[in-house]
């Protein structure tokens, strides 16, 4: 499949339709987009939060969306919708000592794979990869499993590859979504 | 109705000022709750705004039997277990929808959206055995107030507006947030805790723990935001106990009644480009009585026995078993009303709301902390005293105390020990 089919854009969003995207291993940006976002992983897992904000491009979303079909997260109700000063806000939460479940937040391991590239745009520089997340969690004797797709658009412009979207569909968001001090 | 011989005597385990322990952790209790409360009770379901166009229909609870509530041709609401009437299968399995009826997915028997049975494949082996009029889905008792649509499996209930009586005057205040638009549905948070649902039923009415479990949250706020609830040291954040089971406390005075305005109040900065949009279409004081509503009401008002409105959300509480309970929080927004209005009041909802917002995930610590708790001490009561003491009634008799005291504990649990031990 080439990248002219992949970068189709829905009313101007990138496409979250599923694609059936070989990784291109000759892209050096593909392979810097997948470093990025392993140790992405590593940083969350590790609960570094303050050194994973480096990893966002200025003006970069985060989106945990509840509808899995949704584009429209401005208009819609999601599980986490955040800009620049809602993350860093949410950073400040997570390590400032005030709230009571970040303190006992689960501890997690987190799996990425299935990589594809879901779009290339050579104008913006930019890459969007898809891939799978599986989070295992352990909080007070008890282990859980949280599963999601993940879309990371990846930005190359500047000093290296930022973070400018990144969406969280789990499988489950609109079922009971148990809360354990973390983020996905 | 025979009270197996491990529940102890219900009566004594409600005590004015402290209930047992044991509420939290007994599993015949639990069993006795959804008999006589749960099941026979006014329950609730829905918002109309959730089933606003006939055919549509959304699946709830009421206790732990699953239901549909939907909106049939003539525009009439009607709650029905989910329950075929052959075999038992759930005839809807999605969480909502709009449609013409609901099919059994195992014989194909067809229900109308007023659960009338219409179809039976192959009836030939129905001849003289079933009519079709004798087998409808089982509907329940349902009754509305302001939108609001509650559900009973019990025939015998009182109307909904004597059981809902003093709160009615809340939820007509309540309301009001929509600024002269009716209210809706912006969406939901879902999320459970590991703990017993009398642990989320108090704490809609606790002000008490409010500047402590949600520090996090004041901090992340401006200043405006934070003051407005500066509820600990405000002599005018009280709580009023509202009969059956019901309570309401003010946590913002100035904000009980959206449509009276001193003008003294300034509007938050936070805001501005909020006003900026809406005065382009809008005179000033229209701007104003709708910014002035964007938190919700000035107050959490908690109905007995599943439902809060809470400053700008519908708190809901489902049993799951004795020791887990599945909560929802309810988006609201202005129906009809202006696209940035109802996107702000999504992103404060999001602010505090559901498992990643920051304020619901320590609630859920705090409650699960309780519900741990509570059994390294099967002998040491839960106290609901605080405030007993300068409890007051105020002009129309209602217990009333301030607004971080236990007041509305204390009517839940009267409440409790009344449907408990009522056993005619």
């Amino acid at each position: 499949m080439s990248s002219d089919v992949l970068s189709t854009t829905v009313g101007g969003v990138l496409s979250t339709a599923v694609v059936d995207a070989e990784l291109p291993l000759d892209d050096p940006r593909a392979l810097a987009a997948l470093s990025l976002i392993w140790r992405e992983a590593r940083l969350l897992d590790a609960k570094r939060y303050e050194e994973w904000d480096t990893l966002w491009a200025e003006g970069g979303e985060y989106v945990v969306p509840i509808d899995p079909e949704t584009t429209d997260f401005a208009g819609s109700l999601n599980l986490m919708y955040d800009n620049d000063r809602m993350r860093r806000m949410r950073i400040e939460r997570l390590t400032g000592g005030l709230s009571i479940s970040a303190t006992a937040a689960a501890r997690t391991v987190r799996s990425v794979s299935r990589f594809t590239v879901a779009a290339r745009d050579e104008s913006e520089d930019s890459i969007e990869i898809c891939s799978a997340q599986v989070v295992v969690g352990y909080k007070r004797g008890e282990t859980f499993v949280l599963a999601a797709d993940l879309t990371h658009r990846i930005a190359f412009a500047g000093d290296g590859p930022r973070i400018v979207r990144k969406i969280v569909r789990l499988i489950n968001s609109e079922d009971a979504v148990t809360a354990s001090g973390f983020l996905l | 109705m025979t009270v197996s011989p491990e529940v102890p005597d219900i009566a004594a385990l409600v005590e004015d000022d402290r209930v047992a322990g044991t509420l939290y952790t007994g599993p015949e209790l639990f069993e006795l709750e959804m008999d006589r409360i749960f099941h026979r009770t006014w329950v609730w379901v829905a918002h109309e705004s959730e089933i606003a166009k006939a055919g549509d229909f959304k699946t709830a609870w009421v206790g732990r039997r699953p239901v549909i509530v939907s909106r049939d041709r003539r525009g009439g609401i009607n709650v029905l277990l989910n329950r075929c009437r052959h075999r038992g299968a759930s005839v809807c399995d999605v969480p909502k929808g709009n449609g013409n009826g609901f099919t059994c997915p195992y014989h194909a028997w067809s229900y109308a959206l007023d659960g009338t049975l219409r179809g039976i494949p192959y009836p030939e082996g129905y001849e003289n055995v079933t009519e079709k009029k004798d087998l409808p889905l089982q509907r329940l008792k349902v009754g509305t107030y302001a939108g609001m649509i509650f559900a009973s499996f019990n025939d015998e209930i009182e109307p909904l507006e004597d059981f809902l009586g003093g709160a009615r005057l809340w939820i007509d205040r309540f309301m009001k947030q929509g600024a002269g638009f009716p209210i809706k549905v912006q969406g939901e948070h879902k999320f459970r805790f590991q703990g017993n649902w009398k642990i989320q039923l108090e704490n809609t009415t606790d002000w008490y723990h409010f500047p402590i479990v949600h520090r996090s949250w004041m901090s992340s706020v401006d200043a405006e935001t934070a003051s407005m609830l500066s509820i600990m040291t405000d002599e005018s954040a009280v709580t009023h106990a509202l009969g059956n089971g019901h309570s309401v406390s003010v946590s913002v005075a100035e904000h009980v009644d959206l449509d009276v305005d001193d003008g003294s109040e300034k509007l938050q900065d936070r805001f501005s480009h909020v006003i900026e949009e809406l005065s382009k279409d809008l005179p000033p004081e229209r701007v104003r009585r709708i910014v002035r509503s964007l938190h919700g009401a000035g107050f959490n008002l908690n109905l007995f026995p599943n439902v809060a409105m809470s400053m700008s959300f519908f708190r809901v509480l489902r049993p799951i078993s004795v020791a887990e309970t599945e909560i929802r929080h309810v988006a609201l927004g202005l129906d009809g009303g202006p696209e940035i209005v109802n996107r702000e009041r999504l992103r404060i909802h999001e602010h505090f709301q559901g498992p990643f917002g920051f304020g619901s995930p320590d609630d859920a610590e705090a409650w699960n902390r309780v519900q741990r708790g509570v059994t390294g001490g099967a002998d040491m009561p839960i106290l609901v005293n605080r405030g007993l003491g300068r409890e007051k009634p105020n002009d129309l008799g209602q217990p009333t105390s301030h607004a971080t005291d236990e007041t509305g504990m204390r009517e839940a649990y009267a409440m409790w020990k009344r449907m408990m031990t009522d056993v005619k």
